[in-house]
């Protein structure tokens, strides 16, 4: 099959293929190059190699099976994906998130911000080759890790943030760790300032490199860091503000000519911001109640027992639902609607292991929330909600028909927009300026294919 | 300018264009004619509505209950912080409509993916072709009517560039 660019270029032109597989690709992407020498005379790109059924996938999952498929969009900042979802779902739903839950949402989104940012600009680094900022940049992404890695046991595909609130409590040794990566984050970025901002090497690849105008990256639909870089200072945070963001006081930083560089160094300033936010948040986020002291129960004996009557002490978890305990519920995820499960309501959250385990009406609402046809079903109509990702703009698109399952659901994906300008970026410059002026924009395959 | 003289205001300037004006969980959505796509957005492009972003554009397959299909625009004005939702009907068999490059550079690839979803076609489109699957792609993978789990054929390798 014959490409546009094999079509329309000039017989006396070389053609050169980048990618799909390509150092310089993080992710796959295909950029078909026409040369005159190092000149780019035209360029495609090719997208879709990532292209899993994301969108035709959710159509056949329940509403609270599909979360998971949400981690793995944009795989750098999977809680901003996890955050999008649900507060679709919540906008749908009608339901109001307790306020612990919603700062932990914001601790959540800002650690997932940083290390998206870092990950892009270690990479674009690394490929201009500042082989250093990388390596420090990944050890900053390591400590914030290890905040989500406490919070929820994985590191990227965590699924922590769910319709109605989150997973479950913080680690009870959250605060040290989020100081240690907040710490750690700051002495990186003093350093890779130190190594960049000045670093004729670098500035002679990304200072005047690929520069966008404030027309055209309306034009192209950009938001996010990438827009804010043109000067325009579209932060969804601000423009319209979810969660508590707007009781957090934090700047949105603009670039002034929108090329590489300012891609660069928005996103540098962003993230001393989002440190600010870290900080904010968690001196707003209150330690968590003590649990009630007594005797546990192993679930075994508590089914023995409650054979005669309803076992009064508290029941043992497995080691893995830490956070999760009955009595922490309340605060962390919105409680379902009279009548829920039972009536003709609809459950949101999963109900509490303690009474699945030992009790029938606890194992009667389980059933009848993973059951086909039950469980979260909103009520019809399509809701469109974004938040600010990593990228930009992360909104979802849903069509409800009353069932457990999206009738549609359309995720905007904020690089889709940023890469299709990449052909008017690159034209008319040198094969060189490809690298940087990718690397800066973030492609991430998980969300631009879907 | 309130959202209530905003509506009023885009009824009175597109006339008949604007089939009807209803909310879905507190947005606002216009239905339009689907012949009258691109003279309403490059209406709303401009002041006083200065619609300048096309944020998203996506189509919804209701071919088998309704026969049809709906494509949905979604817009953003910097200026005035708002959104606006707007759908256009088509028919089931063949379904088309005006494309909108030319007044936005992103819906290039926009039309594109619903061309290849949904297989709606772009009058005027410079360069409509698949591009999150591939050349030889057999059907609409997001349409209802195709099968969650269907094999493709294997395809010859692509020529080299």
């Amino acid at each position: 099959m014959e490409t546009r660019i094999q079509r329309e270029a000039r017989p006396e032109s070389m053609l050169l293929n980048m990618g799909p597989s390509h150092p310089a690709m993080h992710g796959t992407v295909r950029i078909m190059l026409e040369l005159d020498a190092e000149k780019i005379l035209n360029a495609e790109v090719e997208i879709g190699y990532l292209h899993r059924g994301f969108e035709k996938t959710c159509e056949n999952k329940t509403y609270f099976n599909l979360l998971i498929y949400t981690d793995r969009l944009n795989y750098v900042s999977p809680q901003i994906n996890n955050l999008g979802y649900a507060m679709t779902m919540e906008k749908m739903l009608g339901i109001a998130v307790p306020e612990r839950a919603q700062l932990i949402r914001v601790l959540m989104s800002e650690l997932s911000r940083v290390s998206d940012h870092l990950t892009c600009l270690a990479a674009m680094a690394m490929e201009n080759g500042a082989f250093t900022v990388f390596l420090y940049m990944m050890k900053a992404r390591e400590f914030l890790w290890d905040v989500i890695e406490l919070t929820a046991g994985a590191r990227m595909t965590t699924s922590y943030i769910r319709i109605g609130g989150v997973r479950a409590d913080l680690h009870p040794d959250w605060r040290s760790s989020v100081a240690t990566a907040v710490r750690e984050t700051r002495k990186v970025l003093k350093d890779v300032s130190g190594l960049l901002d000045k670093n004729s090497i670098f500035l002679g690849r990304t200072r005047g490199v690929a520069a966008m105008s404030k027309e055209d990256a309306l034009s192209y639909g950009w938001t996010g860091p990438c827009l804010r870089s043109t000067g325009i200072p579209y932060d969804v945070r601000k423009a319209s503000p979810y969660l508590i963001y707007d009781r957090l006081s934090f700047e949105v930083p603009v670039g002034e000519f929108g090329d590489n560089y300012d891609r660069y160094s928005v996103r540098m300033r962003e993230m001393e911001q989002s440190l600010r936010l870290l900080e904010q948040v968690a001196a707003l986020i209150p330690d968590a109640p003590p649990l009630p002291a007594g005797p546990l129960i192993e679930p075994a004996e508590a089914i023995r027992r409650s054979r005669r009557q309803r076992p009064g002490e508290r029941i043992r978890l497995s080691p893995n639902l830490e956070g999760y305990e009955k009595e922490r519920l309340p605060g962390l995820t919105a409680l379902d609607k009279p009548d829920a499960l039972l009536g003709t309501g609809y459950g949101i959250a999963v109900p509490a292991k303690e009474d699945t385990y030992t009790t029938m009406e606890g194992l009667i609402s389980h059933f009848l929330f993973f059951m086909s046809g039950k469980g979260i079903r909103p009520p019809k109509g399509d809701v469109y909600f974004s938040v600010e990702g990593g990228n930009g703009e992360v909104g979802f698109y849903i069509v409800s028909d009353g069932t457990d399952r999206p009738y549609r659901l359309h995720l905007r994906a904020p690089c889709f927009h940023v890469v299709a300008a990449l052909e008017q970026l690159i034209k008319g410059r040198l094969i060189a300026d490809v690298v940087p002026t990718f690397g800066s924009m973030n492609m991430i395959g998980g969300e631009l294919d879907r | 300018m309130g959202q209530e003289t905003l509506i009023d205001g885009i009824r009175t300037k597109l006339g008949p264009d604007v089939e009807g004006v209803s909310s879905s969980f507190g947005d606002v959505v216009l239905t339009i004619r689907a012949g009258a796509v691109r003279p309403v957005m490059a209406a709303l492009r401009e002041p006083p509505f200065d619609y300048q972003v096309l944020l998203d554009l996506t189509c919804v397959d209701f071919a088998a209950g309704e026969g049809r299909f709906e494509l949905v625009y979604h817009l953003y004005s910097l200026s005035r912080n708002v959104r606006l939702r707007l759908k256009a009907s088509l028919p089931a068999a063949d379904p088309a409509v005006g494309t909108l490059v030319g007044l936005w550079k992103n819906a290039d690839w926009l039309e594109r993916e619903v061309f290849d979803m949904f297989g709606v076609r772009f009058e005027g489109h410079p360069d409509l072709r698949r591009i999150l699957t591939y050349e030889g792609f057999e059907g609409h993978a997001l349409r209802k009517s195709y099968p969650w789990r269907l094999g493709q054929p294997r395809i010859p390798q692509k020529d080299e560039v």
